[in-house]
């Protein structure tokens, strides 16, 4: 069956050496590699759970009653944006499931790519000649959480309406044609226009999705052809790729782990509850909470927004500038082009301009390390200044102290963490007998007589790479050359 | 997709083991895998309970993973394969394709003329692509600076109650809106707060438009435009800091005494007051729009 089918396309489509060579496409082996399989998978689920939920929700801002089945809601006026995610949350069989579940999914999304990028930073692999997919990379995350923001802005419950009212001011505080600007996306003042649902609605399920999907297509397009990079070992250099062929080991270990990620999200959102809009009500513009928390890949950005001293552009009594533009657009866009700059700064700093395909071990390069660290604790420690907000009320620090404290940290930690982390890495590296670069040394062995003599082995140990022979992992049997060929150049 | 190696892989096979107890893992989890699968069909026709529906598909989709895991792994043959990389620089020299791009102006006397004319009519035309979009939305104008409020109109609470200032006790807040007007509007609500008329630290205009210590302000914070929802009232004031209006997204916080002046945090303006007098039967009424612009900021607003 299988020879007609490939027989009756190959003679209509010449497939097979194509087919032939994906089949035989080679993966290297590392867990770290699987954390761009899992971004990917969770996007087939949220296509999937969002496909579904497409078809129950109502983009609108038309005003209804509530009568559905959930009591303290009952009567009220809300909007149909709400009353339809509700409705799908707590009527339609299954909905809560698919919610919940492309919710975690976002939520699962995000995190593989921002740790994906980390493992790309620290291993070196954005060097020639991977520069341009590390920029499609880039604008990946931006584009998945861009399309999580808007998602968690649509059922128009009062937090997604508290994240929408400060995206509102953030584009109003824009120099110059900011208002006009803001008035262009929501179609008038928020609240107010009833064009701005759809719009949220097409931008969400249409316009980011398909961009998405685009960049992920040349993503993977430009790692097949460059093949992947891979960290040194006895048997991988600069010049080869050592790894599992596609078929059939490595398609049914990817799709399994397809499956398990699938698995985990629809048991985290079968078993899990997140963000239970029905318990938050509609949106309305004189409502607000403390404790009131953005998806957590917006904690940064409102965390930028809160340690901002108030700081503003005036004129006399006029203003230029608002404050809410440095906390809500010049530091998320200062994170991004230091992001998207860093293959060039890299390439400067270190004056490295060669092709590399094997990794760094991120010991390897502590300078790199540490500022790679220093600057996710950059990012990090003004993410927590978003997310602690039961702290800023609840302890007995006020929070005055506690955001002055946070703003001095913001400052003083990154270069904390810069010399901690070279340090670190300085002293790993210095004490690590490195199995990765082969070995070369002294074996005492007993002689058939009964004694003891000495023997150089300038050729390297074999066996001692990682991936041979050991968990019942296959076994190479030819004998490689040493390993300071993997070095490279 | 092609691969960029021309050079042959070596590969190495795996001792074939016994694939049998494997097997029959394999052979369980894709059994029980479908029966999960039934089971989420049935479950959303019978019973649609979101612990179950997702114990059900999940726990499908986790045996199917776990069969195609081990099939993976201890099934099928396990190789590990070797290739050669291309350097595609030295492949394909990039000279010969400028040649071939260059090949188009042979012949051609006036190509800067030509290509600058190309280039001038596709951004021409770009930018009328772009006009469409100024009609998404409407001229910013007045619209933004307008509320609801204007001299005479009663404040009424949630429930459409006309407020009396008896309803406002010293370190409560109270939520108002404009009688007969919609709420979802930036410029209707405001907040009502009561201070002790000895201890406002107001100008006397201030202190007339709040009628025995009575302030209203604007609930939205012109920081971001959250509405100002906490009130930070001390119990014991020696030890703890002066009564604020405090907005609970970025913690910008207005001092009450001094009629809603910035104390802390990134908002740039202060909390615009609403001035109020009182009708004969004690309830709320406002004298006019509020004192400054209300939300969040923009270029050109004055503080």
């Amino acid at each position: 069956m299988i020879r007609n089918l490939v027989d009756y396309v190959d003679e209509r489509l010449g497939v097979s050496p194509g087919a032939r060579k994906l089949l035989r496409y080679i993966f290297p082996d590392h867990w770290s590699f699987l954390l761009g399989e899992i971004a990917l998978y969770a996007f087939i689920v949220l296509v999937g759970t969002g496909v579904f939920m497409s078809l129950y929700y109502v983009p609108s801002d038309a005003e209804a009653v509530y009568r559905g089945a959930y009591e303290p809601l009952r009567g009220l006026t809300m909007t149909e944006s709400y009353l339809s995610t509700v409705n799908l949350s707590l009527e339609v069989p299954a909905g809560l499931l698919m919610r919940q579940t492309h919710h975690w999914a976002a939520n699962l999304m995000i995190i593989a790519i921002v740790l994906h990028l980390l493992r790309i930073l620290l291993t070196g692999a954005f060097r020639k000649p991977r520069e341009i997919n590390y920029l499609v990379g880039v604008t990946l995350l931006a584009l998945t959480v861009l399309e999580g923001f808007v998602g968690y802005s649509m059922p128009d419950d009062l937090f997604s309406g508290i994240g929408l009212v400060i995206s509102y001011g953030v584009a109003l505080s824009i120099p110059v044609f900011g208002a006009d600007l803001a008035f262009l996306i929501w179609g008038a003042e928020y609240p107010g226009s009833s064009d701005f649902f759809p719009r949220l609605y097409i931008v969400h399920v249409l316009i980011v999705p398909v961009a998405i999907a685009g960049l992920i297509g040349m993503h993977m397009a430009m790692i097949m052809r460059q093949h992947h990079a891979q960290f040194p070992s006895k048997l991988a250099t600069e010049r080869n790729v050592v790894g599992y062929p596609m078929w059939p080991g490595y398609a049914l270990k990817a799709g399994g782990l397809m499956f398990l990620t699938a698995a985990v999200l629809f048991l985290l959102g079968g078993l899990v509850q997140i963000n239970p809009i029905w318990q938050w009500g509609p949106y309305e513009p004189y409502l607000a909470s403390n404790g009131a928390q953005p998806d957590w890949y917006l904690g940064w950005l409102l965390g930028s927004l809160r340690l901002m001293p108030a700081l503003e552009i005036q004129l006399g009594d006029l203003t230029l500038v608002p404050n809410a533009f440095w906390g809500g657009l010049v530091f998320p866009t200062i994170t991004f082009m230091l992001m998207y700059a860093w293959p060039w700064i890299d390439r400067r700093w270190f004056g490295d301009r060669d092709k590399h395909d094997l990794l760094d071990s991120p010991r390897d390069n502590p300078r790199r390390t540490a500022i790679v660290i220093s600057y996710f604790a950059w990012v990090l420690i003004i993410f927590i200044a978003g997310s602690i907000d039961r702290l800023y009320l609840s302890s007995t620090v006020p929070y005055e102290a506690q955001v002055w404290f946070l703003r001095i940290a913001v400052i003083v930690l990154p270069f904390v963490v810069y010399f901690a982390t070279k340090r670190l890495c300085e002293e790993l590296s210095a004490r690590e007998p490195r199995p990765l670069r082969g070995w070369t040394g002294k074996v005492v062995r007993r002689t058939p007589a009964g004694g003891f003599e000495t023997v150089e082995l300038d050729e390297g140990v074999p066996a001692v790479d990682g991936a041979n022979g050991r968990n019942g992992g296959p076994v190479v049997k030819e004998e490689a050359g040493a390993g300071e060929g993997a070095r490279g150049s | 997709m092609s691969s960029p190696t021309e050079g042959a892989s070596e590969t190495h096979d795996r001792e074939a083991g016994s694939k049998r107890g494997a097997e029959n893992l394999v052979l369980l989890s894709l059994a029980a895998a479908t029966l999960a699968a039934v089971a989420f069909g049935v479950l959303v026709i019978v019973l649609p309970d979101t612990q179950l529906l997702g114990l059900a598909l999940g726990g499908s989709l986790a045996l199917l993973g776990v069969a195609a895991v081990v099939a993976g792994q201890k099934i099928v043959p396990q190789e590990i394969a070797i290739e050669e990389r291309t350097d595609f620089g030295e492949r394909q020299p990039a000279s010969e394709v400028v040649e071939m791009v260059r090949d188009a102006e042979r012949g051609v006397s006036r190509r800067r003329l030509l290509v600058g004319a190309a280039g001038a009519s596709g951004a021409a035309l770009g930018a009328a692509a772009l006009v469409p979009a100024v009609a998404l939305g409407p001229k910013v104008g007045e619209t933004i600076a307008q509320t609801p409020w204007s001299r005479g109109r009663r404040v009424v609470d949630s429930q459409d109650r006309p407020i009396t200032a008896d309803d406002v006790q010293v370190g409560a807040m109270l939520s108002g809106f404009p009688e007969g007007a919609s709420r979802r509007e930036f410029g209707a609500s405001i907040v009502i707060v009561k201070v002790p008329p000895g201890e406002l630290e107001i100008s006397a205009r201030m202190r007339a438009d709040a009628p025995e210590g009575v302030l209203a302000f604007s609930k939205i914070c012109p920081h971001a435009g959250c509405a100002v929802a906490i009130y930070r009232h001390p119990l014991y004031e020696p030890t703890t800091e002066r009564p604020a209006l405090v907005c609970p997204c970025h913690y910008s916080t207005f001092d009450v005494r001094r009629g809603g002046t910035l104390e802390f945090g990134p908002a740039g303006r202060d909390l615009p007051q609403l001035p109020l007098e009182l009708n004969a039967a004690r309830e709320l009424v406002a004298t006019g729009d509020f004192v400054g612009q209300i939300g969040p900021s923009y270029l050109g607003v004055r503080k």
